[in-house]
């Protein structure tokens, strides 16, 4: 590693959206217009495509927001296609815990896991990706419990860890029945909590039966005696916390892979209980609460299932309009409808799918297919650039009031402390304003917490949280369905309880199978590479290319030391990158935390290199979610120019 | 089993501060007892989310029966004791910790250093120029951080905070001993160079100024550092999912500083480089 010096290509800057901007025709320039002119012309689009309509909520605004967007699209619009970019992270969490417990949300605490035996890191770069998060798993592991990680790379998470299972791409399933057998087959398995709370254990049993220590170490490449370590140390433990991030839910199969290690957690009774619990990580500020908000195709707020009459009922009197008493499109389901031509407009709000959505070829030419799209955000996005109308919004966390919801399920008060620019305005103003024009003249909202009261009238999760007690606890966990008491800080304690009524619905084992990555590695393109987030920088980069880090070098393809003298490749200089959907040019990095045939990337520069033309759109089928972290590559070396643009002699 | 495991209730127990019964939890240290009753004892190294270090000994009050005077930030309450804070023995050494300190480091940015100086009537000249420790110049080797030995008073709650009680990414240490013992990254070579990741949070914890970030740096340069002209506002970050409680800084309608609350759940005071320093975006207005 000779030629570590910092490329001077900064990332893209971008600057404040201060005026609506309109298109007269397709192809041609968005030019600035007046908020009139905009709104009118976004309105009469939406109009135009009644029954045509989809929503793409934002994840990073606040709950009071999702709340309304939701609202529009399900009264003003009539349609339950309505989602947000939960579903490229972490939809296969919420589906795979709503399966199993009745709802969506992580069932531990933050402060729980510096009280807890063992930690297991599965798929979490947390060090990276959730670094005060983090800070409580190293008080944790000061407080003397021990941390696994199983990752496929020996990340800076794993750095901490009593043992790193560095498992293949995609082996989840088999680590986790094994793991599954291994407790089963020594008797460490929780009798009394199976027995009486879980269902389905004896399917289960049967299923993992043929997932030896042996077989799952040829097919994860982790050796036996590793598995065998983990088991043990989570089933013995008295308490024990499982975390998880984006390495287990942006697979084909995510859902899948969140059923298998929860398997684990009703297998040894590590739920509901104070430092027992298990914990998706999410990759947002408010990507919990826009689900908890209803901006999701199949609940209305308050998590609350659109199936079910007497919810719908609810709303449906509240709001004065019938709710389809189906589920909407999700995410992956609206792009596929674009090329169809069943979904002609869309209304984006903060979000960037142009370049979050895997494999932004293609997301890029269904965009271009709308016959309106109204992009409402705080800077011309990629996405932006291809709406026909484009309106500005202030930056929730810091230009509006309202609140978010976080990974432990704890609502916090979002506050205004600077003014927007220009003509940006607030996006519930502007939402209301649409829906006004759209015939609906009563959308008026004193304030957020004028939203935030109307949506606790309608969630019980969140009656007892007014604006005034969330100010007074910094913050409350749902469910909080009373005014004075606040519930414990860990979900589905019930299931602990003898009595059957109070247990109620016992928790089902997932019968769920390997199913290896889609994108197959072979002769042609023999590494696997995958995907994921950097200390310094933020899924798109269009938030954190701003402000000089030290730490930021741009995109790298990186790859081990092994596979770099392999292709003959050093630190910087520039090769091939070509999957089976698209190719791209980068500089390498080389990192011996990789292992032979592992190639590491970020999608945090899109406009630098566009990892996300390699990626494959390989769906979950529950959840919807991509698969970023199994793509398989090869690399080429480039002809004739090394990194400086100098030709190689 | 569904029943979470609470401490046991803290007890409270008694004793007699400058003259005065109080009664505080058990645990507690005389310096929460004086907060408690309104008390103004100043500290320099005690940092609120921190093991004392009891580095400063400017916080010292008098423990009856005792031969030395106890750092009240680190001696816990016991039920009887009798506590002076504003004795001749404490002022007098108080005032000679302040002079010790002011006459051989920067305190022009420590706040309420200059109004305990005149406080105690410290004379800090009294030692003459030579005092001086170290006479270098402001280190500015990126654009987050600058670290400005000379307003260092060896506190180690950087390193502390860096190190195993939160960062633990073990950047900063001390470095030499005895006269020669200050506060340096690995090799003392540039942040750049070492293990640093720019959480801030040895900034947070700094009372003196000594490591302070580039915006307020610069602006106290030009002249346009203005606590007076700015608002306070805690919000939560927009990165990822975990939530942490940002407290932003605003001078002008610019963001100038963002520090988390100590007593926030989430976290407790610290922040990673994202929280800290990734709100430019929002002011790329033109």
């Amino acid at each position: 590693m000779t030629n570590t010096r910092k490329r001077d290509r900064g990332p893209k800057s971008y600057t404040r959206l201060t005026h609506p901007l309109v298109r007269d025709e397709k192809g041609g320039p968005l030019r600035p217009a007046s908020w009139d002119e905009a709104l009118e012309r976004a309105a009469a689009g939406f109009r135009a495509a009644r029954g045509a309509f989809g929503m793409f909520s934002c994840a990073r605004a606040t709950n009071e927001m999702n709340y309304v967007a939701q609202k529009f699209a399900r009264v003003v619009m009539g349609t339950n296609d309505v989602d947000s970019c939960n579903r490229t992270c972490h939809a296969p969490s919420v589906a795979g815990l709503s399966a199993v417990f009745g709802s969506g949300g992580g069932t531990s605490s933050y402060e729980e896991i510096e009280h807890t035996d063992v930690i297991v890191m599965w798929g979490s770069n947390a060090r990276f990706a959730h670094p005060i998060f983090f800070q409580h798993v190293l008080k944790g592991i000061r407080n003397g419990a021990r941390m696994y990680a199983v990752d496929p790379r020996r990340t800076s998470t794993a750095e901490w860890a009593e043992g790193w299972l560095g498992l293949d791409v995609g082996t989840d399933i088999p680590l986790a029945h094994a793991i599954g057998r291994e407790i089963i087959h020594e008797g460490l398995y929780n009798r009394a909590f199976v027995e009486r709370a879980t269902s389905g254990f004896e399917e289960y049993r049967a299923l993992v039966e043929p997932w030896t220590l042996t077989a799952a170490s040829k097919v994860t490449g982790v050796p036996a005696a590793a598995i065998r370590e983990l088991a043990h140390a989570f089933a013995r433990a008295e308490r024990a916390q499982l975390c998880w991030t984006l390495g287990i839910t942006e697979h084909h199969n995510g859902t899948d892979n969140v059923r298998a290690l929860i398997n684990l957690a009703l297998l040894t009774g590590h739920v509901g209980r104070y430092g027992s619990g298990v914990q998706p990580l999410r990759g947002q500020n408010n990507v919990q609460g826009g689900g908890d908000m209803g901006a999701i195709p199949n609940r209305l707020p308050g998590f609350q299932d659109i199936l079910d009459a007497e919810v719908r009922e609810k709303f449906e009197s509240f709001w004065g309009v019938d709710i389809q008493p189906r589920y909407g499109r999700t995410l992956t389901e609206m792009f596929e409808a674009m090329e169809s031509g069943e979904l002609r407009a869309v209304y984006c709000i903060g979000e960037n799918p142009a370049q979050s959505e895997a494999d932004s070829g293609q997301a890029m030419e269904r965009l271009a297919m709308l016959d309106c799209l109204v992009v409402q955000d705080i800077f011309l996005t990629r996405t932006a650039e291809f709406a026909d109308v484009v309106l500005p919004a202030t930056a929730a966390w810091c230009e509006t009031e309202g609140t978010t919801t976080n990974s432990e399920r704890r609502v916090q008060r979002v506050r205004r402390a600077v003014l927007p620019p220009g003509e940006a305005r607030e996006d519930i103003d502007i939402i209301c304003e649409l829906a006004r024009r759209l015939g609906h003249e009563e959308w008026k909202y004193a304030d957020s917490e004028t939203v935030w009261n109307e949506l606790r009238a309608l969630s019980p999760d969140h009656w007892g949280m007014t604006y005034d007690r969330l100010e007074e606890h910094q913050g409350i966990q749902w469910p909080c369905p009373d005014l004075e008491r606040l519930e414990p800080s860990f979900l589905h304690g019930r299931l602990w309880e003898r009595d059957p009524h109070l247990l109620g619905r016992r928790a089902p084992f997932g019968i769920v199978r390997h199913d290896p990555p889609v994108d197959l590695t072979d002769e042609e393109y023999p590494i696997r590479l995958t995907t994921g987030r950097r200390l310094d920088s933020y899924n798109t980069g269009v938030q954190s290319g701003s402000f000089a880090s030290p730490l930021r070098r741009g995109e790298f393809v990186e790859l081990c030391p092994e596979d770099a003298e392999r292709y003959g490749v050093a630190v910087g200089q520039r090769v091939r990158v070509t999957s089976r959907r698209g190719s791209v040019v980068a500089p390498v990095w080389v990192d011996p935390a990789l292992r032979p045939g592992l190639a590491f990337m970020t999608m945090h520069f899109p406009d630098e290199v566009d990892t996300n033309q390699l990626t494959i759109e390989a769906n979950c089928p529950i959840a919807g979610t991509a698969e970023f972290k199994a793509s398989a590559i090869r690399i080429e070396r480039v002809a004739g120019v090394a990194d400086d643009g100098s030709a190689l002699r | 089993m569904t029943t979470v495991p609470l401490a046991p209730p803290r007890r409270l127990l008694e004793f007699t501060l400058d003259d005065t019964p109080v009664r505080v939890p058990e645990g507690a240290t005389i310096l929460d007892a004086c907060r408690a009753a309104g008390k103004d004892v100043p500290t320099l190294c005690h940092g609120d989310t921190l093991t004392p270090k009891n580095a400063c000994r400017v916080c010292v009050v008098e423990v009856e029966g005792a031969r030395t005077l106890a750092p009240a930030c680190s001696r816990l309450a016991e039920p009887g004791m009798v506590v002076r804070t504003d004795t001749e023995r404490t002022r007098h050494s108080r005032k000679v910790v302040l002079e010790l300190l002011a006459s051989s480091v920067d305190l022009s940015t420590t706040p309420r250093a200059a109004e305990w100086i005149k406080g105690y009537g410290a004379e800090p000249d009294r030692f003459g120029p030579e005092a001086r420790r170290l006479g270098e110049e402001p280190r500015v080797d990126n654009d987050l951080y600058v670290r400005d030995y000379d307003k260092c008073i060896l506190c180690y709650k950087c390193v502390d905070a860096c190190g195993d009680q939160w960062q633990n990414s073990f950047a900063i240490s001390v470095t030499g001993r005895g006269f020669d013992a200050r506060i340096a990254v690995e090799h003392d070579g540039p942040l750049t160079e070492s293990a640093c990741v720019y959480c801030g949070n040895c900034i947070e914890v700094c009372p003196t100024g000594a490591l302070s970030f580039k915006r307020e740096f610069d602006m106290r340069a030009d002249g346009s550092w203005d606590e007076e002209a700015q608002t306070e506002t805690t919000t939560v970050c927009a990165y990822c999912g975990v939530g942490c409680n940002l407290t932003l800084h605003v001078q002008d309608n610019e963001i100038v500083k963002v520090t988390s609350p100590h007593d926030n759940p989430v976290t407790h005071g610290n922040l990673c480089i994202k929280g800290r320093f990734g709100f430019q975006h929002v002011q790329n207005r033109v």
